[in-house]
């Protein structure tokens, strides 16, 4: 299974090599290719999910260490890595499922399909990557496609957000690439796993880095005081990209680096932990408020995902806060099993949801609230669905956002932070609010039923698939709440966080 | 130590530019201002005063060589320092086209 490892970067950078080449000579080529390729890596991916235990090393090149020292660049794939191939990957197939169809209303669909390999061929090679400049590489490759992506439509507004996301993108680089070449000048080397060991404990460089980091990938993940772009660049991108850039790529580029480097790398701190718990309850608290006065549709979602990602954040940082002062660490796993769970659900209904935006967008041309009504009647597959997302992602049982939020209160009250428990309850309620606003607007207001007299049909059978695809896993995902299968999938993932630098070991091998 | 002090500096120059600036061309430019002082920081980082280059032949038998991961980083850095600065120009040049001017304040489409 370890010749496998490199699959995850070679088959999407691969096919987009093929349909730079082959698209413009054999006609429907990408359409194709580029399916068929996500399917198989997400069949990989779900093999690596069940079938792999522990930590999966590859070395790039095959050079062995010398002397304990290692050469190659690292590829590391443990627990936390598969979840994240599984929900780049699945999330990825559906959503280009979901563009042959889409992509119609744009030209240049070849651009469309290279730019969108090449972002997943970035984002599964952060995830596997053990080496911290190649993390910074994937990172840009990743960064760069969505640049292009967000200004796809090239009107007005997706310019303009696209160069604001730009030039904020832009500087989280050159802050991670900065404290790279700091961790690089203190320690002399460059895989995760051997930083972890030769990094000293505290000291002020140790925090500086950590704190340069922290902004680097704050702005990359669109934490509170860093989240200004995202609601333009989100709502502007076309939907499936939206749906990738919402569901997958702030998770991939942002939390996932931020998980593995405070978790694994550096050595937990009070004050980290402590730093990174406030960020995500504002960004909780502030993006769901801003979201109740949205009457864009996708600006709106936007929004919410900024307040959905602040609900990760906690549950994992209340897992930090209490393992950096040695506590329990079976509430410390339960929140951050709460944060991790949270992390697969919102992949799951957030894209979901910007998938049904973009389809009542394909077939009415319109995403501002107010001038939409009554669409449940002539999109019924998009109006169910979009209510099962809404009903998800607001924390109403049996879907499988109610499981992950409830988990992350438990573990707040069982950790006594009663505050943060009260805060994440009341902007659960506040996203109800949001979100039947949404409902209401956009399917139900019966005063404005004129856009039942347009002529308007349900959308295409491609699109149709890959919504029921994610409706039907909004419901399947709270099975995971068993412990039999919570073991195989979110164990594995939480087990890695946990147990903090004993990574070093499983990467290295001593 | 005071090179180091100097690139910083020019870092700091950069981030003041993008922040204070309402050209878009001056914000690229600000930018690539603050790509250099890293791409800078990082050859220090591999320098050593009297050193030579890593290569081993049977001329060369000096103890003390230069660290030549650095460079080979900056050189992958600055390729796409390249990537994103021409993706920067071209978005720049688009907009110009849709609002006429440069100047960010004349450029807010975007609100809320």
């Amino acid at each position: 299974m370890n010749s496998l490892v490199p699959l995850f970067v070679i088959i999407p950078l691969g096919s987009a090599f093929l349909m730079a080449i082959f698209g413009r000579i054999i006609k429907g080529f990408n359409k194709v290719l580029l399916p068929l390729a996500l399917l198989f890596l997400t069949y990989l991916s779900i093999k690596f999910l069940l079938g792999a235990e522990g930590t999966i090393t590859y070395q790039v090149g095959g050079f062995a260490p010398v002397a304990g020292v290692p050469i190659a660049i690292y590829l590391a794939v443990d627990g936390l890595s598969r979840l994240m191939l599984t929900i780049i990957s699945l999330i990825g197939f559906l959503a280009c499922f979901y563009s042959i169809s889409y992509i119609n209303i744009y030209t240049a669909e070849r651009k469309y399909l290279i730019l969108f390999s090449l972002m997943i061929a970035g984002m599964n090679g952060i995830v596997i990557s053990g080496d911290i400049f190649n993390i910074f590489v994937f990172l840009e490759i990743a960064s760069i496609a969505s640049y292009a992506l967000v200004a796809f439509g090239i009107d007005r507004q997706e310019l303009e957000a696209s160069f604001k996301y730009q030039v904020l993108g832009g500087v989280a680089s050159l802050l991670i690439l900065f404290s790279i070449g700091f961790l690089y000048w203190r320690t002399g080397t460059l895989n995760i796993a051997d930083i972890s060991t030769q990094l000293p404990y505290g000291g002020i460089f140790v925090k500086f880095i950590a704190m340069v980091f922290l902004v680097g990938f704050g702005l990359k993940a669109a934490i509170f005081p860093f989240h200004s772009w995202l609601p333009d660049a989100h709502s502007s991108a076309p939907s499936p990209i939206s749906a990738m850039l919402s569901g997958v790529l702030i998770k991939a580029v942002g939390l996932y680096v931020i998980f593995r480097l405070f978790f694994n790398m550096f050595a937990l701190s009070h004050q980290i932990a402590m730093i990174i718990t406030v960020l995500g309850t504002l960004s909780m608290v502030i993006g769901g408020l801003l979201a109740i006065g949205q009457w864009d549709i996708k600006r709106l979602l936007a929004y919410s995902s900024i307040s959905q990602v602040g609900y990760i954040i906690l549950g994992v940082g209340i897992g930090m806060l209490i393992l950096s002062r040695q506590g329990n660490t079976a509430v410390a796993s339960l929140a951050i099993i709460g944060g991790i769970f949270h992390l697969l659900n919102h992949s799951v209904f957030k894209s979901l949801l910007f998938l049904s935006a973009g389809a009542v967008e394909f077939r009415t041309g319109e995403r501002n609230m107010k001038k939409l009504g009554g669409l449940a009647e002539v999109l019924p597959v998009t109006s169910s669905t979009s209510m099962i997302a809404s009903l998800s992602i607001s924390g109403l049982p049996p879907f499988n956002g109610f499981f992950s939020k409830l988990l992350i209160i438990i573990a707040a009250v069982q950790a006594g932070y009663y505050l943060l428990a009260l805060l994440a309850v009341i902007i659960s309620i506040v996203t109800i609010g949001y979100f039947m606003k949404m409902q209401k607007f956009t399917f139900f207001n019966r005063s404005r039923v004129f856009w039942q007299d347009r002529n308007i049909r349900e959308v295409p059978f491609v699109m149709c698939f890959s919504m029921i695809i994610l409706a039907l896993l909004c419901f399947a995902l709270s099975l995971l709440m068993i412990p039999s299968l919570r073991d195989v999938v979110l164990t594995p993932a939480v087990n890695v966080l946990v147990e903090g630098l004993k990574y070093t070991n499983a990467v290295l091998g001593y | 130590m005071i090179l180091f002090i100097l690139c910083f500096v020019l870092f700091l120059i950069g981030l003041y530019g993008v922040v204070t600036k309402r050209n878009l061309i001056k914000i690229i430019i600000s930018i690539a201002i603050m790509e250099y002082s890293i791409n800078l920081f990082f050859i220090l980082i591999g320098y050593i005063k009297g050193a030579t280059a890593p290569i081993i032949n049977d001329e060369v038998q000096a103890a003390v060589f230069v660290d030549p991961l650095p460079q080979a980083m900056i050189l992958t850095a600055i390729v796409i320092g390249l990537a994103t600065t021409a993706l920067l120009l071209a978005i720049a040049i688009r907009l110009y086209r849709k609002y006429g001017t440069f100047d960010i304040r004349k450029i807010n489409s975007l609100k809320g």
